[in-house]
């Protein structure tokens, strides 16, 4: 459905994007993640035909962005981080509007833009100005004028942003059911969202692809990272021990109160953290507790990721 | 087609909407008026000179407001951020232009409409003919055009409604003032800058009743050139971002 091959955007003269290739299957609820300022919105604005590649070629379902940007455009939708709505229309006016400039057919128009209304549980506020309206309303107003001319392709540029955490579940269920029908694609920095809602998740940072698949590949891939030990004995000691294991870095220790040392030092596989651990006890000191320092789970790959340690993914 | 006439009836649906619409016809419609009957209903001119003066006045006032109204047209939506609803569409770059641009045309002959009262006042009390007031109107038609064209092109330049109104009044005034620099500039750079003049070139022989053909030319060309322009910004936006 969707291919990017080697796109590259920049901005003045900073790089927001720089040689990023992907690939995107129909009907696949894809998440990209990144801090702010990573290229998000850059690569879902490219994606969308309303910004071209400074370098590097877009295709959507076959059709190039730049050669044939009326084609990409016709089958994509896309919802902003503000979604674009005149306020002193009524909800469904607007979403006949948004509908209508898509090329949807006089004809069709008001039974599509009924669809949407009920897809997008507007029904109650149809009748209301977009000025009216809730933040949650508006996202979900947004969706709907987004999803109107029926495209292949829905973008949703941080969907779940200032909502509430209920808006948060029903947006969260809508962005699901759109993939029955659409392929879509959701930004967000925030984790647990784009764990719950997409089959694949896109790790941006900086403007490059640092890691790419579904979470159990994700969590799967990670092969080091830092512990943090509290142990009971002397420090250099605990230090010597730890430093003498194969695959360990970085060693941090502090000397607290009642003879205990916080140990900290990375570790390049889960091996290495059993080795650690036993080499401190053959040793003779007390291990009171082991703790993955980044949180571990998706969060803790995010942070390492976006930290730019090495992280090998599946593909 | 279908796209242009939806962008042209949104666009005429926001100013009938807006108390700024509103407010800048009155306020336009009663000063106008007010010079109108001060400087020229003295009863001491004749009738055509009346008209010519008036006609002479209305060029400034169609100016003023086609640059007030075109202050919004893109640039409220890049403030707003609704420029994407128009750029992610299915519409071309020429559409888009053409159907904000046709919108707030509409608006301006609405003012004009407006400010028919006057002449016809001229024409039952004085001895004027209908042509000649029909070819002022016409001159006052194709030079708000052009302006709104200007004024289009400044609001797409810039993301400030302010400042698209002071870029669209200043490319205006510039081109009010050709004729100065016209004067001071000798051989065919003069001739060619004297040509460009927007009002004392071209808009004189409108307001005396005479209709000549190469400066209808000229104010559709400036309007086409303004719009191409505009179309030109959008199309750079893809790229700039």
């Amino acid at each position: 459905m969707i291919t990017a091959d080697h796109v590259s955007k920049l901005y003045g003269t900073r790089w927001a994007l720089k040689d990023l290739s992907f690939q995107i299957a129909e009907h696949e609820v894809v998440g990209f993640l990144g801090l702010n300022g990573a290229g998000k919105t850059t690569v879902l604005k490219i994606l969308s035909g309303l910004l071209w590649p400074s370098a590097g070629r877009v295709q959507i379902a076959g059709f190039d962005s730049i050669e044939q940007p009326r084609a990409v455009r016709a089958m994509t939708g896309f919802l902003p981080d503000k979604p674009p709505l005149y306020g002193e229309m009524t909800v469904r006016a607007m979403l006949c509007h948004a509908a209508s400039l898509n090329g949807v057919p006089g004809r069709a128009l008001h039974s599509r833009v009924d669809e949407v209304i009920e897809l997008c549980q507007l029904k109650e506020v149809r009748h209301d100005l977009v000025d009216w309206l809730s933040h949650g309303y508006r996202k979900r107003v947004g969706i709907a004028q987004a999803i109107a001319h029926r495209p292949a392709l829905v973008i949703l540029d941080e969907p779940i942003s200032g909502l509430d955490p209920q808006q948060i579940v029903g947006m969260r269920k809508l962005v699901r059911s759109l993939g029955e029908q659409h392929t879509v694609l959701v930004s967000s920095h925030i984790l647990s969202e784009i764990a719950q809602t997409c089959d694949r998740i896109l790790v941006l940072h900086e403007g490059q692809i640092v890691a790419q698949g579904t979470e159990e590949e994700l969590l799967g891939g990670v092969v080091g990272g830092r512990i943090e030990l509290t142990v009971h004995g002397d420090a250099q000691q605990a230090r010597d021990l730890v430093a003498r294991c194969a695959g360990v870095s970085d060693i941090v220790t502090t000397e607290q109160r009642d003879g205990l040392v916080q140990l900290g030092a990375d570790f390049a596989s889960p091996a290495v953290c059993e080795a650690m651990v036993a080499a401190l006890v053959e040793g003779g000191l007390g291990v009171r507790r082991v703790v993955e320092a980044d949180g571990g789970g998706l969060e803790g790959v995010f942070l390492k990721l976006t930290r730019g340690s090495a992280v090998e993914t599946a593909p | 087609m279908r796209i242009i006439s939806l962008m042209v009836r949104r666009e005429l649906y926001a100013y009938l909407l807006s108390p700024l619409g509103y407010a800048i016809v009155a306020a336009v419609l009663g000063l106008h008026g007010l010079l109108f009957n001060v400087t020229l209903m003295t009863g001491e001119a004749h009738s055509f000179e009346v008209l010519q003066g008036f006609f002479f006045q209305s060029s400034g006032f169609v100016s003023a407001v086609a640059v007030l109204i075109s202050m919004r047209l893109f640039a409220e939506d890049r403030q707003t951020g609704n420029e994407v609803l128009l750029l992610q569409s299915a519409a071309t770059e020429w559409q888009i232009v053409l159907g904000k641009f046709l919108g707030g045309y509409l608006f301006l002959c609405l003012y004009l409409l407006l400010t028919t009262y006057m002449p016809v006042l001229v024409l039952v009390n004085g001895k004027v003919t209908a042509g000649h007031i029909g070819a002022g109107y016409l001159g006052l038609v194709l030079l708000g055009s052009a302006v709104l064209a200007i004024g289009t092109l400044a609001s797409a330049l810039v993301s400030s409604q302010l400042l698209a109104a002071v870029l669209g009044a200043a490319m205006t005034v510039a081109l009010f003032v050709c004729w100065m620099i016209a004067g001071k500039v000798e051989g065919p750079l003069g001739e060619i800058i004297g040509y460009l003049d927007l009002m004392d070139a071209h808009f004189r022989s409108f307001s005396s009743g005479v209709v000549k053909t190469s400066t209808v030319v000229y104010y559709l060309s400036l309007t086409y050139m303004a719009l191409l322009s505009t179309t030109a910004v959008l199309a750079a936006r893809r790229w700039r971002g």
